[in-house]
């Protein structure tokens, strides 16, 4: 329990996990299997593992990383687009810093910039338009990330450049959607989840009507959390009290960020420039549908998929990597045979190893409290 | 990038493109407050106010205690200090120069 003397709230930390105990004491299921809740979003990840919240939780419960973070789950053909792209004399590629380091085939956009292409991290995709008015001889390629979280930024951005006119700025466009990833998660059947804590800033832009079906067509139970330690704590404590009711219920607890109805001016703008794509490949899960992103005909001058040709093959993972596992669940990271040997933070094979919010990097910075446990399993 | 970070507005840059100057930690930034503004809450309105910036885009409005909450558990995190560097960087160089992002 060392982490737990960071608490702001060290007091009502140490009730809620009282209350906690007591309540998975009274539920039958937990004396035949641990139960098993997912946090979908990265986020979440970052925060049990920097407060070592697993190690506080009774044993009965178990929590399953899920695969919410954007970064980790870009699919390698998808790394050497980028590098495609940004090889290009003409084009100037801009990315978040995030997905610098995420290995692709035969490199990282980290190791194509090395190599001399003209490749620049920016904050947000307001710079990358900047860019490309400052330098209206280069072709100006951002690279679009993320959950709904970042997609509206994007969105806001192309719909700028259109207003203006600003012809030498597109998006290579990789933004994913949260809700046919936890079907196609839901469906899968080496997975046994009895609940779920919500990605609480995707929340924050399409509100909580979306997962209705998580509890209405899988009987699952679902909360929106926030990232304290007390959100998450009191989050599992929320999806605990559902199933010991047998209920299963949407709640938001993390109400003071995320409007049950989402974001009515981001959520407008979304659907203005994407429509969904047939399918999109994900690093680890395979190929799901519906699960990304590109841009409608009318932004077609703005989608960098249509203006360069790119390889856009499909490359397997190294097969030794269990980043597929790991993401589903179903293994915890060290029970990688590459974690912590042939793959560290320094020398990541997945990417799940590459942003502080994958869950082998987590483990890796944080994890010896949970691993300990893990010797005795 | 996911977590995003809080900021307070204390500047309206330009009115019609919903653009403002917020204040993260003592860093000062341009970002976006397209998705913070609506008829009951105009523009002019926003100044003083806290919100929860993405990648550049004000995306929720929050109160102060949570701003200084989300800020405590952002640094605690590491999040913090690695956003603010982000939102630094084109600024690094600036003063006379041309950034180095911006050439
Ligand atoms: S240790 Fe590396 S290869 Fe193994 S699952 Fe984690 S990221 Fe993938």
């Amino acid at each position: 329990m060392k982490y737990i003397d960071e608490f702001r709230d060290r007091e009502k930390a140490a009730v809620l996990i009282k209350e906690i105990e007591a309540l998975v004491s009274t539920i039958p299921l937990a004396k035949e299997r641990p139960l098993n809740i997912m946090e979908v979003c990265g986020g979440h990840t970052h925060s049990i593992f920097r407060y070592g919240i697993e190690g506080m939780l009774p044993k009965e419960i178990d929590l399953v990383h899920g695969p919410g973070c954007p970064v980790c789950v870009l699919p390698m053909g998808r790394v050497d687009d980028c590098v495609a792209i940004a090889e290009r004399p003409e084009v100037i590629f801009t990315t978040f810093g995030d997905a610098m380091r995420v290995p692709g085939s035969k490199k990282s956009l980290m190791q194509a910039k090395a190599d001399g292409a003209d490749i620049r991290m920016v904050y947000s995709p307001m710079d990358a338009l900047t860019i490309a008015r400052m330098n209206p001889d280069r072709e100006i390629v951002f690279f679009g990330l993320g959950f709904e979280t970042t997609m509206p930024s994007t969105a806001l951005t192309i719909l700028q450049a259109a207003s203006e006119g600003v012809t030498n700025f597109s998006v290579f466009c990789n933004h994913i959607t949260i809700v046919p990833t936890l079907k196609a998660i839901l469906e899968s059947p080496d997975l046994h989840l009895d609940g779920f804590l919500g990605p609480g800033h995707v929340s924050m832009v399409i509100g909580t009507a979306p997962y209705e079906f998580i509890a209405r067509f899988y009987k699952k139970p679902m909360v929106v959390a926030g990232f304290e330690p007390l959100d998450v704590l009191q989050s599992i404590w929320m999806v605990l009290k559902q199933i010991k009711e047998g209920r299963a219920d949407i709640e938001n607890q993390y109400a003071r960020v995320v409007p049950d109805d989402g974001n009515a001016a981001a959520l407008s703008a979304v659907a203005e420039v994407y429509e969904l794509r047939e399918f999109f490949e994900w690093r680890g899960l395979g190929s799901i549908d519906h699960s990304g992103v590109r841009l409608r005909e009318p932004y077609a001058r703005f989608d960098a998929e249509r203006r360069f040709a790119l390889p856009n093959v499909t490359i397997a993972d190294p097969t030794a990597c269990q980043c597929g596992e790991v993401l589903k669940g179903m293994i915890k990271p060290w029970q990688c045979k590459l974690f912590g040997a042939a793959c560290t933070p320094e020398t990541p094979l997945g990417a799940l190893m590459v942003s502080a919010e994958g869950a082998c990097s987590a483990y890796y910075q944080y994890g010896s409290l949970k691993a300990e446990r893990a010797g005795a399993i | 990038m996911c977590l995003g970070i809080p900021g307070r507005i204390v500047k309206i840059d330009d009115e019609a493109r919903k653009l403002a100057t917020v204040d993260v930690s003592g860093v000062k930034r341009q970002v976006n407050i397209a998705c913070i503004v609506n008829d009951e809450h105009p523009v002019a309105s926003c100044v003083g106010e806290w919100v929860l910036i993405h990648v550049g885009f004000a995306m929720s409005r929050i109160d102060a205690q949570e701003a200084a909450e989300t800020l405590k558990i952002l640094t605690e995190l590491g999040e913090a200090q690695a956003e603010i560097e982000a939102m630094r960087r084109p600024r690094r160089r600036l003063g006379g120069q041309r950034h180095e992002i911006y050439r």
